[in-house]
């Protein structure tokens, strides 16, 4: 370790950097255009060519603009908040590998400022943190709306993480490491023919669950609740004003790019890529590689956005509990038996282990109704098949606290909109 | 040793050079723009009305079982990574790590049926 490795990885990190900031001005121009496309309209178009530089003038017009704290907000969380967002925004991309390895002089180059090896668990801790600046932000503003759209932030969070993290989990028995640059390297060549050996393919299932959860995670639409302009104003982010906003919106911008990464390294081989040409192309190409398949995953983000209409928000949290998390589960559990199948040598012993587990899970399966007190009420439950709603009535109804607020009647509104 | 000093290093000047251009871009922020602010600039933001009652309303947290149920399962997701790393490149005996797994996944996962049935998976 001397002056030319830390020189080495400023120079990597800078790349980062510059890649991830050139890159949200790239998207914010570019959605605003293809949203415009999509619509029919021309969209930005003055500013440098194509209206290029649209981004960076509205950022430097916000520089400009005077910096208002309401009288009403909390004035240190209301400084901290968007200082949350920015700074794990800025921080959660040094995991990601964004290009290959090559060597100059002696030393062996590879372009990720950063390889734990915790690994993408990383990101999904950055991920978690980074909804305490949009929840702050909520609250610390003193105004309703904003503190609807952190509650909302907040709920959405707690729906999705889980999906997300057992996607991940299943990529991870897959790979047998958490480390980025295993799992990269854990889809180089081909599967068969010549198809690569992208995870996408033998990890189908888990890439759809991560694919949906990314779009709550980084609340773009249409799980875009906790800014839903139509709703909440602009959510957390109405009262703020001046660089707050500006920083609020470069981690936004950001997290998109990020989780596309994330998607791009998890699932579609990272930089990996069919390599050819002088080795000065060899060292470029697998940047290139990854530069464009983000590419193609952000303009699926802005084509979601121009397609879908906003979720409800009982339909949001549905998804996530209902669907996304039980089939996260099996498809963990599928993954675990398909690996140790794949890897042991005694088959017998995976076999056995399953039938046991299958036997408990029988068993327990038909044992679960003896545990509800309904059932063993004469005329109780059981017959009507499904379950009785909490406030149901009639005697004999389940003695679960009662949640506050609810109506005594059992006719429920559900074009409600809650928080 | 020093690796991981080095390692971790690296990501705390991350996180001090974020820091550095958050404050940078604030303070530029305040050196530049106009300071004019009265009253009705510095009132709550409500669609052009007189704000009406306290900002920190009262709301009802209609997730708050939620809460208690993503908490359970955050924590059995994090017992899972553990077992996910070891589980494809160990010596051990796979077929019984498996199996405890499956097993525990499944104590666990038991409780979402039973919650739905139970009607707390409701929204309103």
């Amino acid at each position: 370790m001397d002056w030319l490795d830390v020189l080495i990885i400023v120079a990597v990190a800078v790349g980062a950097f510059a890649l991830w900031l050139v890159g949200t001005a790239l998207l914010i121009w570019g959605e605003r255009r293809v949203v415009a496309k999509m619509q029919s309209r021309v969209g930005p178009n003055r500013l440098g060519p194509a209206g290029l530089m649209q981004t960076l003038a509205d950022g430097a017009k916000l520089f400009f603009k005077e910096d208002i704290a309401p009288a009403n907000a909390d004035r240190w969380v209301y400084l901290a908040a968007p200082m949350v967002s920015a700074v794990v925004a800025l921080v959660t991309f040094a995991v990601i590998p964004y290009g290959g390895t090559f060597t100059i002089g002696d030393r062996q180059i590879s372009l990720q400022v950063w390889d734990p090896d915790v690994g993408l668990l990383w990101v999904l801790a950055m991920g978690s943190i980074g909804v305490y600046g949009i929840v702050l932000a909520g609250w610390s503003s003193g105004s309703k709306y904003p503190l609807l759209g952190g509650v909302r932030s907040s709920a959405q969070m707690i729906s999705y993480e889980l999906a997300m993290g057992l996607a991940v989990a299943a990529v991870f028995i897959y790979t047998g490491s958490l480390r980025a640059s295993d799992i990269v390297a854990n889809q180089a060549g081909t599967l068969f023919g010549p198809i690569p050996a992208w995870h996408v393919i033998p990890m189908a299932p888990a890439f759809v669950l991560f694919f949906i959860s990314a779009v709550a995670e980084t609340q773009r639409p249409p799980f875009d609740l906790p800014e839903a302009e139509g709703e909440l104003v602009g959510g957390f982010n109405t009262e703020y004003s001046g660089a707050k906003f500006a920083m609020i919106f470069l981690a936004e911008f950001m997290n998109v790019i990020t989780m596309s990464a994330v998607l791009v390294t998890m699932f579609l081989g990272g930089p990996n890529g069919p390599l050819f040409g002088p080795d000065i192309v060899r060292a470029v190409l697998p940047t290139i590689y990854f530069v464009v398949k983000v590419g193609i995953f952000l303009f699926v983000f802005i084509w979601l956005r121009a397609t879908l209409p906003r979720l409800r928000y009982d339909r949001l949290m549905d998804l996530g509990w209902k669907v996304m998390l039980p089939f996260a589960l099996l498809w963990v559990m599928a993954t675990g038996f398909s690996v140790v199948l794949r890897e042991t040598t005694e088959r017998a012993t995976v076999i056995r282990a399953a039938a046991i587990g299958a036997a408990v899970a029988a068993v327990l399966f038909f044992l679960a109704p003896l545990f509800s007190r309904r059932a063993s009420e004469p005329g109780g439950g059981g017959g009507d098949g499904g379950a009785r709603p909490l406030d149901d009535p009639r005697p004999g109804g389940e003695a679960l606290p009662e949640r506050a607020g609810d109506r005594p009647s059992t006719d429920r509104p559900t074009e409600e909109v809650g928080v | 040793m020093t690796d991981y000093y080095q390692a971790y290093g690296t990501v705390i000047a991350l996180v001090i050079a974020g820091i550095a251009l958050v404050v940078v871009a604030f303070t530029l922020n305040r050196l530049i723009s106009p300071k004019r602010a009265y009253g009705a600039k510095l009132t709550t933001y409500e669609s052009g009305m007189d704000p009406v009652g306290q900002g920190w309303s009262q709301t009802h947290i209609r997730y708050y079982l939620f809460a208690f149920m993503f908490v359970v399962f955050d924590v059995e997701t994090l017992f899972v990574f553990p077992w996910a790393t070891v589980l494809g490149n160990t010596e051990g005996p796979q077929g019984f790590m498996l199996g405890v797994m499956l097993v525990f996944l499944f104590f666990v996962s038991i409780t979402l049926p039973y919650e739905y049935k139970k009607g707390v998976l409701k929204w309103v």
